[in-house]
């Protein structure tokens, strides 16, 4: 087999195990990453909303937020799992899709 | 490791998107020049692989989460320029589609993760293993070595980022107005989170598929263009 298609395995394979990285922070009751709370946390953890961080953090709203469907927050984990890899696969075909199309509008064959 | 919107004032949002456009200029001519076409499908697969190991959040029980990001491992293989593009691919995406930083902190989040990252990996490489064997174990080991100190060091530029944020913009009564935690809370809270835990987690991923690379194809290991 050649080695691009194993990687692809490989990827295929990671997409299908990606809700881990939803279930083990649930299981060990770890918060978000550090530095990328949302309004409310600063509010609770800060006592105030700094001004212009409201302003600049209502700018846009992503289609698949927190690579979940829009109004899923607060869904049980299977359903956030399911939600998990159906953004992985279109993050992956996407991204893929756009670096094909970058690498082959860059690169042309060498003499 | 990515600053969502809010956190960073426009003013250093502008800067870091101006610092990132003659780097995305350069890694463009640089990936014209040193890339084959037969390389093309693993910038796709770097970029793939980039955004989903980002997607494995690893907890740190009771406190934050983080994850790997790959990068190093993708400039190992075709090219520090070659990973700088492929992972600017998933951060642009991850941004635009997911939320998953900020759009207006592109430009800051592409010069952590995208350019220092894995420069700083692939030179700390290129120093540990030298003229080593394609197919040795001193190349597994310094692309690990290299793995840590990348995301060592990207996790310090966003600590920094974050940090110098309420000393340079707060209201008259001291409230920040953006980021609200300073150098003294930010960066150790992104280093020491990485030091102990998220380094490795780079490490182990970066030396696992090394290895496994080095008896699939040990072209990847020889230098120069395939």
């Amino acid at each position: 087999m050649k080695l691009t298609r194993k990687l692809w395995i490989g990827i295929a394979a990671l997409m299908v195990l990606s809700p881990l990285g939803v279930i083990l922070p649930d299981y060990f009751k770890a918060e978000s990453a550090w530095g990328e709370w949302g309004l409310d946390q600063i509010q609770k953890m800060t006592g105030y909303v700094p001004q212009g961080f409201q302003r600049l953090s209502e700018l846009w709203k992503a289609p698949l937020p927190d690579y979940a469907f829009q109004g899923w927050e607060g869904k049980d984990l299977f359903h956030l799992s399911f939600a998990y890899i159906i953004s992985a696969f279109v993050g992956i075909a996407i991204i893929a899709g756009v670096a094909l199309l970058l690498g082959k509008v860059l690169v042309k064959e060498h003499e | 490791m990515h600053i969502p919107d809010g956190y960073l004032s426009p003013a250093t949002c502008g800067v870091f998107g101006a610092v990132m456009i003659p780097i995305w200029t350069v890694a463009s001519k640089a990936v014209k020049k040193t890339l084959s076409v037969k390389q093309v499908p693993y910038l796709a697969i770097g970029a793939a692989f980039s955004f989903v190991i980002m997607m494995f959040n690893v907890p740190i029980p009771g406190g934050s989460t983080g994850h790997a990001v790959g990068g190093v491992l993708v400039a190992v293989l075709i090219g520090p320029w070659a990973a700088c593009i492929a992972v600017t691919v998933a951060l642009v995406i991850q941004a635009l589609l997911f939320g998953d930083g900020g759009i207006t902190a592109i430009g800051a989040n592409c010069f952590n993760m995208a350019f220092v990252l894995p420069f700083v990996g692939y030179y700390v490489y290129r120093l540990i293993c030298s003229d080593s064997p394609a197919g040795s174990n001193r190349r597994v080991i310094a692309a690990g070595a290299g793995a840590y100190v990348g995301i060592c060091v990207a996790a310090l530029c966003t600590g920094v980022e974050f940090g110098l944020q309420p000393l340079l913009y707060h209201t008259a009564n001291g409230q920040a107005l953006y980021c609200p935690y300073s150098l003294n809370v930010a960066v150790p809270a992104m280093l020491v989170s990485h030091f102990l835990v998220f380094g490795w987690v780079e490490v182990i991923v970066t030396a696992l598929v090394v290895k496994y690379l080095q008896k699939q194809d040990a072209v990847f290991f020889k230098g120069g263009r395939f």
